[in-house]
Formats: C-alpha cells, structure tokens, sequence
C-alpha cells in the first residue's frame, strides 16, 4: 500500500508499527479502564440503573414517543423545507434581478443565523401572536427554525444540482424553443433532482440533530427531553444519556449510509448527464459562498 | 426603542456577544488541534490509530452537539469530576466544559476537512519527492502539507462559521452567551422583532466578514493543477 | 428505464421523510378538538417528573398528590377518570396554558404569588410547603447562610434559588439544570453542595430508590409556599366549584389519605391543610 504520506512499509517500519500500535493501544486501554473505574465508583454501573432500558415500559412510555416526536419534527421541517428551497434556489437563478437578489438575500441572511436562535424567535412570535396551543407550539418553533435554515441550505443544494448539469441540456432545450419555465421544470429539474438525492438525504442527518435544541430549551417533547423524564422515574443520568446517544448515532448511521449508497447507486447507473451531487459537495459549493451548513464541515478537495 | 438594553448589564448586549467571540476563538483553536491530530490518526499507517480515527469521527458527527454539550456538564463535570481547573466558579467552570465540548464535536469536522486536504495531493508529488531522496518528515513538511493546507482554507472556513453559530448551544448549560441573552430578553420585553433582529445582525456581522475574508484566501491561495 | 430510477429514488426519499412524520402523527393530534368547554373530557395541567407530587410512570399512569387532587377535583365537576386528559405544564409555560385555555385549570406545584394573580385566578390553597434545601446526609450546611463559597442547584425559571441567593448567601454558587433529577445526580457526586426548592419536592426525590438514605432536608422553612390551582383569570364559577371541592376533600378524609400515600414514604412532615382562600405569608 501506497499513499501521499508514506511507501507501502518496509521490515523496520513494520517493527515500528507494531510498537506504536502496542503504545496506542495502551493508553486507550488505560482510558477505558479509567472511565470504567470512575462509573464503577460512582455507582453508573449498577444494574438497576440500565435494567430499566431492557424492560419495554421505558421504551413505550418515554423514549419511543419522544424519538416519534423527533422524527416527526424532522421529517416536518423536510417535507416543508424542500419545495420552498427548491422555489429559493431556482429564484437565485433567475435572469431578472429583483428576484434574484431578494432570494439571495434570503438564502444569505438564513444561513448566517445559528438554528437556536431561529428556534427561540419562532416560539416567542407564537406565544405573542398566535393562538396555538401549548401542546403544540414547540413542535412549531421547532419546525419554523429548522424550515428557515435548512429551505436556504437545501436552496444551495438545488441550485448545486442544476448547475451541475451539462450546458448542453439548456442549450438544447432552447434549440427545440421550450421556453424558460419549461426548460426548468421538464428539462433540468428532474434530472438535478436525482443529482441532488445524496445531499438531501444526508442534509436529514443535521435536521435530526437539531431537533435536540429545541428539546433543551424550548421544552419540545423529543428524545433527549423525554430522558429527562425518564431519568426522574429511574434516577439514571448518565445510562439515560448514553442510550439516547446511541439512538441518535444508529438513526443517523442508518440515513448516512442510506446517502451514500444512494450516491454510489446514481453513479454508477447509466444516465446521461453523469452528475452528481455528492453527500460532501454542498460545502464545496459552500466555500464559493459564504457559510456552510451546521453539521456537514467537510469538502471533498477539488476532484 | 434600545432603551431596554440598559436593564441588561450581566451581561450586556456585547459582553453575550464577547463571550460568543470568545467561545468560538477558543474551540477554533482547540478543535485545530485536535482535529489535526485525528487526522494524523486516520492517515497514519497504523491500523489501530486509522481505526480509532474513522470511529470517532462517525460516532461524533451522528450525535447532536447539544447532547454532547449537555453531556460535559451532566456528565464530565458531574460524574468524571473533570472541572477544568475551575470547581469554585461555575461561570467560568461550564465555559470551559462548553469550550471542550465544541472542541470535541468541531474537531470531527476539522479531521474531515484536513483528511480530504490531503487526499487532494497527487500520489505522484509524494512518491517524486520520495524518489529524490526527501526524508518522511522533508515530503511532509515541503511537499505534501504546504498543498494540502492551501486546499483546506474553505472548507475549513466553513467549519469556522458553523462553530461560530454552534457555540449558540452553551447556553444549554447556561453559558451567558448570545442566544441565552436573547432568550432572557425575548421573555421579559414587548420588541420582540428588534430583538431578534438586533441578534441577527450580531450574528450576520460575526459571520459574513469571517467567510467572505478566507473565501478571498482559499481562492488566492489555490494550487492551480 | 432512467425514469423509472429516478422516480425510484425521490420515492424513496419522500417516503422517508413521509414515514417519519406519519410515525408521530397519532399522538397529540387531538389535542385541538377537546377544548375546555363543558364538552366530554377535561383537560388537567401537571408536572410529569416530580415524584410525590406529579410523575409519569413507567406504565404510562400518573401519580403524586397534584394528581390525586386533581383527580378529586375533577370528579367533583363531573369528569369520570377516564375523561381525564393529563398535560405536561412545566413552570415556565404554567400562564400561557391558562390564558389561552389549553387546559381547564393547572395543579402543579404552583404556588399563590401576587405577581402571578395578576394573570391568572387561584384556587385554594391546597397545601402549604415551604422553600428548602436538600444536603447530603452527612453535609455540615445548617442555615442558609452556610451556603456563602458552596456551591447551588436549581432548575431554569425557578425563583428559589435566586431568592436564597439574594436573600441569604450572595457568595453563592448557582448552577441551573433543566430538570431536578440532574441536580441529584450533581449533589451525589459531590459537584453541588446544596439543592434548593419547595420541601415538597425535594422529599419526594430523596425517597427515591436510587436516593434513598443517602440526602436530608435542612428543615429551613426559607419561605411559605401556598399551592393553589390556577384557572383562567375572571372563570370565578371554576374557581368556586373547585373551592367546594377542596373543602369537600378535607371534609371526607380523602385529602389526608392522599396526603399519607403520597408523602408517607418520603418521610415528609407536611402541614395540616390549609384553609381555602387563606395565604400564609
């Protein structure tokens, strides 16, 4: 094996491998059985504290609600978030400019602003001028913050996704006379569409995870705020976090995964455009930009 | 119409925003670091560094940064007895505990960009310099990094402004910082809409320069191939 | 054959993101169609994570004296048990519910001020608790002034500690966690000297399994707290009925059996039930 950093080993670096590899091990190891000692210590280890967690009551009484909860907040701010991004993509790439620049703006403004603060207007504003009920309104605030930001990110992704397609399309859409309108809606929007599935699945993983916010400072029933109510019956903070953690580390893998199969798939099947926009490629287009998107810091270096 | 921002002196509009700045320059510089050395791990030829390296990195970028955030405070400080130096003032205790959280969650990130940096440096750039006789840590230091950091200035700008907007989260575990300040306006003033939007300005006047100044960078900087 | 991919896979994504709302979609649907109105149900404002006072349970049930009092309460307007609807109505939210009339009155832990009877109406009280701290069993804290340099647990929105801090230890460190189970766990390892809120509360977590025998009550009596039942400010019919219904349950014994099953185990020494409409100040 070959790489930029080093040549496939030779017998001595084999030998010096192994010793890091023993030394890595070591102290890992070490940390371990530090956290391990120090939970057995303060008692986080006890069986009654995870007991609670094999039984199904704590699973339909707090934790399934709230993970229903969480999904449904997410899978809200997608359905709505989706079209309106698309309709502010396609805006920033209009010819004329008094809807270019306003959607610019819009998409500008929405990305430079932290979700969390989104989150606490959005609930306020419901509180003063709306009548929804309080059962709901967090689910609202919620939706409303993760909508605001992720229509302009996901306005990027589409706007990514047709650019992505070959010049030719338009071009030849023109020659045939389809007027502009159509040259988007039958020409590139189906097929930026299919460009633009990885980075939308993947944009999901970041909706799912602000969710959480608003479970911790706006009351929203989600995940982590039912641990807390579960952690009031059983008293077990830390076996609490650690499951909910895991939860979110599987959920998230499972749409991960989901992504980048779905890009690997695009890819390799025979279309004619042969674009793509990768699970990584929203923050390429980012860095033409300004901002980035709150989970995905990683560009994919200029292929 | 900004009376009301004399009634908040602790702390006052910019000393939230000052404890914002000061959040993210410190994470900034902390998940540099240890972003750096995760992607050290990932790269190195040493299987179990690479692995401990890939898994954290997935295993930190599925989890959301307030539970990590939360997780400092509740279970760190409370359970580990990590207090940062600080058991006897919990102001600057938790703005630690939030620093390191930041730092833990932003370096995953970090470790991506730098990684995919030097993906970007040709195989064959690396095997010529090793060709001509260059020591590991001569290909490393005048060929392969030089490049590589050059293609890493945007996406870490990136980074950058998401980290900036993420340090919003500490006041999850009552940092006074921006979003906790606003919060604590929003429920006691009628001007809802100013306050809001003085807070978007903040946030837009901390964010807008930082990305546009390294885009300028990157850009400059980018090794033409 | 492209298209049939390409439709394929924007299924695959919308049904995704359909699937996960739709999962949710049972729960809190109806919670616009039952109002307050003299309809078939009634909708109750609790606590969900107090044990002693209101706690959701692991089968889903609920318990605690709010609860059995508002359980009685309700019977006496009408509403069977299982016409009952439970809200969550954590501290901060307590005045919205009212006014806007999410819920047709509140009993939690809500204790008669004069700022808050300026935007809703009390019933009762119903119990008189007082403002108190919750120590290791072992710990020397005696008086609130011991609390100067040690270091203080409380929940967001709650006034408590900001009073035994201005009031008592202005050296005080004050740390606020989102529920009170995260302060225990903060107070039994040893990161907070002291956790402060009504004494009513606090019993009902130190009798906890997990807890037990480990904390005491410093048995300070900081304050008086009245717990009354909110309900939407001008509705005086509601405030009446559930008047006579209080009085009612003193009456018939069903408050202090209530009151022993509820405390009983927590050890708490409760005070005798206060007479409807009378305030200690």
């Amino acid at each position: 094996m070959t790489s930029v950093l080093y040549d496939a080993p030779g017998p001595k670096a084999k030998r010096r491998n192994v010793i890091f590899s023993v030394i890595f091990f070591v102290l890992l190891a070490l940390l371990l059985w530090w956290i391990w000692r120090v939970m057995d210590e303060k008692n986080q280890l006890q069986w009654s504290l995870w007991k609670p967690f094999t039984q199904s009551q704590a699973w339909t009484t707090y934790l399934l609600p709230g993970l229903a909860n969480t999904l449904k907040a997410a899978g809200l701010a997608m359905v709505i978030a989706l079209p309106l991004g698309a309709v502010l993509g396609i805006a920033r790439m209009s010819d004329h400019r008094w809807v270019r620049i306003p959607a610019g703006a819009v998409v500008e403004f929405f990305r430079a602003i932290p979700v969390l603060l989104l989150m606490l207007f959005a609930n306020e504003v419901y509180v003063r001028y709306t009548g929804i009920s309080s059962d709901d309104r967090p689910l609202y605030a919620v939706v409303t913050g993760l909508v605001l930001y992720n229509a302009s990110v996901l306005a990027e992704v589409v706007r990514a996704g047709i650019l992505s397609l070959p010049k030719g399309q338009t071009e030849a859409a023109q020659a045939i006379g389809l007027r502009k309108t159509q040259t988007m809606t039958s020409i590139l929007l189906p097929q930026a569409v299919t460009a633009m599935l990885p980075a939308i699945v993947s944009q999901l993983v970041v909706i799912v995870k602000d969710t959480a916010l608003g479970g911790v400072m706006l009351n929203f029933t989600e995940l982590l705020n039912s641990r807390a109510t579960l952690a009031a019956n059983y008293a077990n903070v830390i076996p609490s976090f650690i499951v909910v953690a895991i939860i979110f580390i599987i959920l998230n893998f499972i749409l991960t995964s989901f992504a980048s199969w779905l890009e690997g798939w695009l890819r390799r099947s025979k279309r004619s455009t042969g674009a793509v926009v990768g699970v990584e490629d929203v923050t390429e287009l980012n860095a033409a930009e300004i901002g980035g998107t709150h989970g995905t810091g990683a560009g994919k270096g200029g292929a | 119409m900004f009376d009301f921002l004399s009634n908040y002196d602790d702390p006052s509009l910019l000393g939230a925003f000052w404890v914002t700045v000061q959040l993210t320059v410190f994470s900034a510089i902390g998940s540099l670091i240890w972003g750096t050395l995760l992607a050290a791990m990932r790269v190195s030829p040493v299987p179990l560094m690479r692995g401990f390296g890939t898994a954290y990195v997935n295993i930190v970028r599925n989890i959301p940064l307030t539970v990590i955030i939360v997780f400092t405070s509740l279970g760190l400080a409370d359970i580990f007895g990590v207090t940062m130096g600080a058991a006897d003032d919990f102001d600057v205790k938790y703005f630690r505990l939030a620093v390191l959280g930041l730092v833990a969650y932003t370096a995953a990130f970090v470790c991506e960009a730098i990684r995919s940096g030097i993906n970007t440096v040709p195989v064959g750039q690396a095997e010529a310099a090793r060709a001509i006789g260059l020591s590991f840590s001569q290909v490393l230091r005048l060929v392969v990094l030089p490049q590589a950091f050059r293609s890493v200035i945007g996406p870490l700008a990136n980074v950058l402004i998401a980290l900036t907007k993420n340090t919003t989260v500490a006041a999850t575990i009552g940092v006074a910082e921006a979003a906790l300040l606003m919060k604590e306006m929003i429920e006691n003033e009628a001007q809802v809409l100013l306050i809001g939007g003085i807070f978007a300005f903040g946030f837009v006047v901390l964010t807008l320069p930082t990305g546009l100044f390294l885009n300028w960078l990157s850009k400059r900087l980018a090794v033409k191939r | 054959m492209k298209l049939r991919k390409v439709t394929a896979a924007s299924a695959a994504v919308f049904a995704l993101a359909l699937t996960a709302t739709a999962c949710g979609g049972d729960d809190g649907g109806d919670s616009s169609s039952s109002g307050s109105g003299g309809g078939k149900k009634i909708k109750i404002g609790i606590k969900y994570d107090q044990p002693g006072l209101g706690l959701k349970e692991p089968d889903g049930s609920f318990s605690g004296f709010d609860v059995d009092v508002a359980r009685y309460v309700a019977k006496e307007l009408g509403y069977n048990e299982d016409q009952i609807e439970w809200v969550e109505t954590k501290s901060a939210d307590r005045e919205n519910a009212l006014a806007r009339g999410d819920v047709k009155f509140i009993a939690a832990t809500y204790s008669i001020t004069d700022e808050r009877k300026e935007k809703v109406d009390f019933a009762g009280p119903y119990l008189l608790a007082h403002q108190d701290l919750l120590v290791k069993k072992d710990s020397d804290i005696t008086e609130a002034t011991d609390l100067n340099d040690k270091k203080l647990c409380s929940v967001t929105g709650s006034t408590s500690a900001q009073n035994v801090k201005k009031d008592f230890a202005p050296k005080a460190q004050l740390t606020q966690r989102g529920g009170y189970s995260e302060c225990l766990s903060a107070l039994q390892s040893g990161a907070v000297d002291a956790l402060t809120t009504d004494d009513s509360i606090l019993a009902g977590y130190a009798a906890q399994d997990q807890y037990k025998g480990q904390f005491k009550l410093a048995g300070l009596k900081l304050s008086n707290e009245n717990y009354g039942i909110g309900v939407k400010k001008g509705d005086t019919e509601t405030v009446n009925k559930i008047n006579a219904a209080l009085e009612k349950m003193v009456k018939d014994g069903a408050w202090e059996k209530a009151v022993e099953e509820n405390f009983g185990p927590a050890d708490y020494k409760y005070e005798p039930a206060p007479k409807i409409g009378q305030i200690v100040q």
